[in-house]
């Protein structure tokens, strides 16, 4: 058991692991952080996506200890003072899910994507997107949400621009 | 639901040895603190309905006498009770609006209490699309009787005629003096209860305000920021992690284990109970790591494989029961111009729930109390008072909203092992099954044979049908096609090599594939277009009417099926829904298949919220793309061999194809469930398209062609 210095959510979070424990049961069982899903454990489902430093990666592979460096970001570090992101208000809308359980990943994923390519092609979203198992097969309304988002964050950017 | 299909849904092996019957006492009634409107209900037929599957199962018997259902507090919030549960069909929502309807309450003022065995009225379970029909009706009952109740409340206060007044968002008014009461203020510092008898006018659909219109999920917001606490998230005082030994195949026998190293590991408790080895400890890693220093031997003795699968499945049902069937039949087929004998095959799959089984167990003064992610929280509480030889009060089942189940969660494995574990420990335990083992350790939509022989006329009136089901089931095996002389038959197979049980649809995904595939391949063999030769048969007015509907939005017959390009369709009715669909597949130059669009219409009575119905017959739509043509459980000598989704595949993004969901809204017929029967009709539309583009019948399902990004 080592002590352990994670920045997560825009905080310093001091807590212990044990030797190669992924990040994943650290953030979930240390820090609270439940809304990172276990779905395979071996990095096919993306249940367990977080940011790292903005890249999406699969907490369920990534040992907690190499990522102290790294600014992390969960599902519940989106919001900022209750105000959802456009990604987030996205999926409320279109209904983007229905047990939700590949939400938090489907989410991060898409928010991920939409920083590097504002406006994505289908093929982007497909490359981006398709590590993640939604097993309600909700996909045609999660494209749906990402484009949405998409149409929010350009209008939000005239917005800020005019 | 008939008794018939309940033994269906629970009476596959492996899972009904997992709910025997026990006598329990009826449950206590839960005596609401404080004042409030208290609704209670005496038996009534919609209530012997909902609960039918009392008689047989537990020694439940349906609740005689009052249990209850709905509360409204001072402010006039309103908590209803029932014992289903939300697994993502969004049910949750639709129950609120039902409820908010006949109550006249604001939608926002519904709060539901789902699957909490010591706060609801017993219930069988969440299976069957059982919930729309039967909780949907008692709660409108409950509602409907409420507000009667609280109408008269009012006029008693007012010394008025309760014909005089209005309920309407939470109030009752007097229109004629203005005077208005909330429901909260009518309930106040007095326990007001009324015992519900026959059933209570309902507002009918075509006046509905709140039913019948789209609402999103109630929680969404908590699914969205990830504060939802799911099953596997539940986290108790003093908790610890834990693991259980599995053996190294099925049906084996432990001959030794050393638990001696995973002992030495410092904060490892290990537990051992005759062939059960489990572990538990303060972090999930250390746990894993210790399960994973137990070295063990098994005996597991040998088992047939995929390869002997089908062969086995006949011989087990009592082999070929086409030879000397009815004379009747054989007259009708040998007389029509147009033959058909085929078979058809459907794999073992698995549920693949994204949240595999979990468990959060706690000991506390005698009583067990467990959080688990399952379709029958009653279900699981008998197995835990069974297991334990524990008093029915002293056990209490949770069920948080969960990671889905798909009928693969009827069973209590999970919240039975960490109960262990957690006596044991003498602290709650939390135990997360790992993905192989919900892929090897649940159970499994069973695999099947069907042997079809059908007969036309030269002008494409059906003459005969013979269907037979070997193993998968009986669901949806009965034909709706009118045909003068027929046998459709179910043939049980005491011992199949997998635990199977209930599933999406059930058997009903295996017989429309064979029956709809037969229909289109007599209708290429009479000539005709496989709609025609459909409607042709057909009397059915609302089957013909989804057939219709998906036909015309999808362009059907518009184009001609070529090489590169397929056109199907197929359709069926199941468990009161009613669907067609119509889909295009496009082959490219590597003989890849990609699914590009899918047309599927659907009916099923009054719409109560179209875009939770959207979402699921959407959401079938696409799951169906899974085991239509690419999933299959693999296994060999009792050992599952492909229990990763690395080696499982299961549709993603890729597989995902345009869907346009058609719904028809009969507000003049009763809800039904809508969580099932959409996924049958994709299969065999795909299977007819492919034959439409290539001239290759696939009669397998999985049909084993790839996608683009496979």
């Amino acid at each position: 058991m080592a002590e352990l210095v994670l920045h997560v959510n825009r905080e310093e979070r001091r807590t212990e692991a044990a030797e190669g424990e992924p990040l994943l049961w650290v953030l979930r069982n240390r820090l609270g952080l439940t809304g990172t899903k276990y779905g395979c454990g071996e990095g096919q489902c993306g249940a367990c996506t977080v940011l790292l430093n903005g890249e999406p990666v699969r907490s369920c592979l990534t040992p907690a200890s190499a990522v102290s460096d790294a600014q992390i970001t969960t599902i519940e570090g989106l919001a900022r003072e209750g105000e959802l992101t456009a990604v987030q208000e996205a999926f409320l809308e279109e209904g983007a899910f229905q047990c939700a359980y590949c939400t938090s990943g489907m989410i991060l994923a898409a928010t991920a994507l939409l920083e590097k390519h504002p406006h994505p092609s289908d093929a982007q979203v497909l490359t981006a997107m398709n590590g993640n198992v939604c097993r309600c097969g909700t996909y045609p309304r999660i494209k749906a949400a990402i484009a949405r988002a998409s149409d929010t964050r350009k209008k939000e950017a005239e917005h800020a621009h005019a | 639901m008939p008794t018939h299909e309940l033994d269906v849904e629970l009476g596959f092996k492996g899972v009904q040895e997992r709910v025997r019957a026990f006598e329990l006492d009826r449950r206590t009634f839960l005596r609401l603190c404080g004042g409030g409107l208290l609704v209670c209900l005496s038996a009534s037929d919609t209530m012997a309905d909902a609960q039918e599957s009392g008689r047989h199962f537990g020694g439940h018997e349906r609740p005689q006498e009052i249990s209850d259902w709905i509360r409204i507090d001072i402010d006039g919030r309103v908590t209803v009770c029932t014992g289903k549960v939300e697994v993502g069909q969004n049910i949750r929502t639709s129950l609120a609006q039902s409820v908010a309807e006949e109550l006249r309450a604001p939608f926002g003022s519904i709060a539901m209490v789902m699957g909490d065995t010591d706060l609801v009225p017993w219930d069988a379970g969440t299976f069957g699309s059982q919930t729309t029909p039967t909780m949907g009706p008692q709660l409108r009952n409950m509602a409907a009787a409420a507000r009667q109740l609280l109408v008269e409340t009012a006029a008693q206060r007012w010394s008025c005629d309760p014909a005089e007044l209005e309920a309407a968002d939470g109030k009752v008014t007097n229109p004629g003096t203005r005077a208005s009461l909330t429901y909260g203020e009518i309930t106040r510092g007095e326990k007001l209860t009324r015992t519900v008898r026959g059933d209570p006018p309902l507002t009918p659909a075509s006046a509905w305000k709140i039913a019948g219109t789209p609402e999103l999920k109630v929680n969404g917001r908590d699914f969205v920021t990830g504060r939802h606490r799911y099953p596997s998230d539940i986290v108790r005082q003093g908790m610890w992690f834990g693991k259980v030994l599995r053996p190294a195949g099925f049906q084996a026998t432990l001959v030794s284990a050393d638990t001696s190293a995973a002992e030495k590991m410092p904060g490892v408790q290990v537990i051992r109970d005759g062939d059960f080895i489990g572990l538990v400890a303060g972090d999930v890693w250390t746990a894993e790591l210790a399960l994973g220093k137990i070295e063990a031997q098994w005996k597991v003795p040998p088992q047939i494989s995929n390869r002997e699968l089908f062969a086995a499945i006949r011989k087990g049902g009592g082999g070929d029961t086409r030879e000397g069937a009815a004379s009747d039949l054989e007259r009708a087929l040998s007389d029509a111009p147009v033959k058909l004998e085929q078979t058809y095959t459907v794999a073992y799959i698995a549920h693949a729930p994204l949240e595999p089984r979990a468990a959060v167990a706690e000991w506390q003064d005698g009583k067990l109390t467990v959080w688990t992610g399952t379709q029958r929280p009653f279900g699981v509480k008998d197995e835990l008072v069974r297991a334990f030889r524990l008093s029915p009060d002293k056990v209490r089942v949770l069920m948080p909203d969960m990671g889905s189940g798909y009928g693969g969660k009827h069973t209590g494995e999970c919240a039975l092992e960490a109960a262990r574990l957690a006596r044991a420990a003498g602290r709650p335990v939390k135990l997360i099954w790992t993905r192989e083992e919900e892929f090897t350790w649940a159970y499994f939509r069973p695999a099947g044979v069907m042997d079809v022989r059908g007969a036309a006329q030269q002008d494409g009136t059906l003459a005969a049908w013979e269907h037979h089901n070997y193993n998968s089931g009986p669901s949806g095996l009965h034909t709706p096609y009118k045909v003068g002389t027929k046998v459709e038959e179910y043939h049980e197979w005491e011992e199949p090599p997998l635990a199977q049980g209930s599933y999406r649809g059930l058997a009903a995904t295996a017989n429309h594939f064979a029956r709809e595939c037969a229909m289109d391949e007599l209708a290429h063999a009479v000539g005709m277009d496989p709609l025609a030769f459909r409607m042709k048969n057909l009397e059915d007015a609302r089957l013909m009417a989804v057939f219709m509907a998906a036909a015309e939005r999808f362009g059907w017959g518009r184009e001609k099926s070529t090489p590169e390009r397929g056109f199907g369709i197929a359709g069926g009715t199941e468990k009161g829904g009613y669907t067609a669909a119509c889909v295009e597949v496009a082959m490219d130059a590597q003989k890849k298949v990609r699914i590009r669009r899918v047309v599927q219409a659907w009916e099923s009575g009054a719409v109560v919220n179209p875009d939770g119905l959207r979402n699921q017959v959407m959401g079938a739509a696409v799951q169906a793309i899974g085991g239509g043509l690419f999933e299959s459980i693999q296994f060999a000598n009792g050992k599952i061999l492909n229990a990763h989704f690395a080696d499982y595949r299961v549709p993603r993004f890729a597989d995902a194809p345009e869907v346009e969901v058609v719904l028809i809204d009969r507000k003049d017929l009763p809800s039904a469930g809508a969580g099932e029967t959409g996924i049958v009709a994709v299969a065999p539309a795909v299977g007819n398209a492919l034959f439409a583009a290539t001239g290759q019948r696939l009669r397998s399902m999985p049909m084993a062609v790839g996608t683009i990004g496979s």
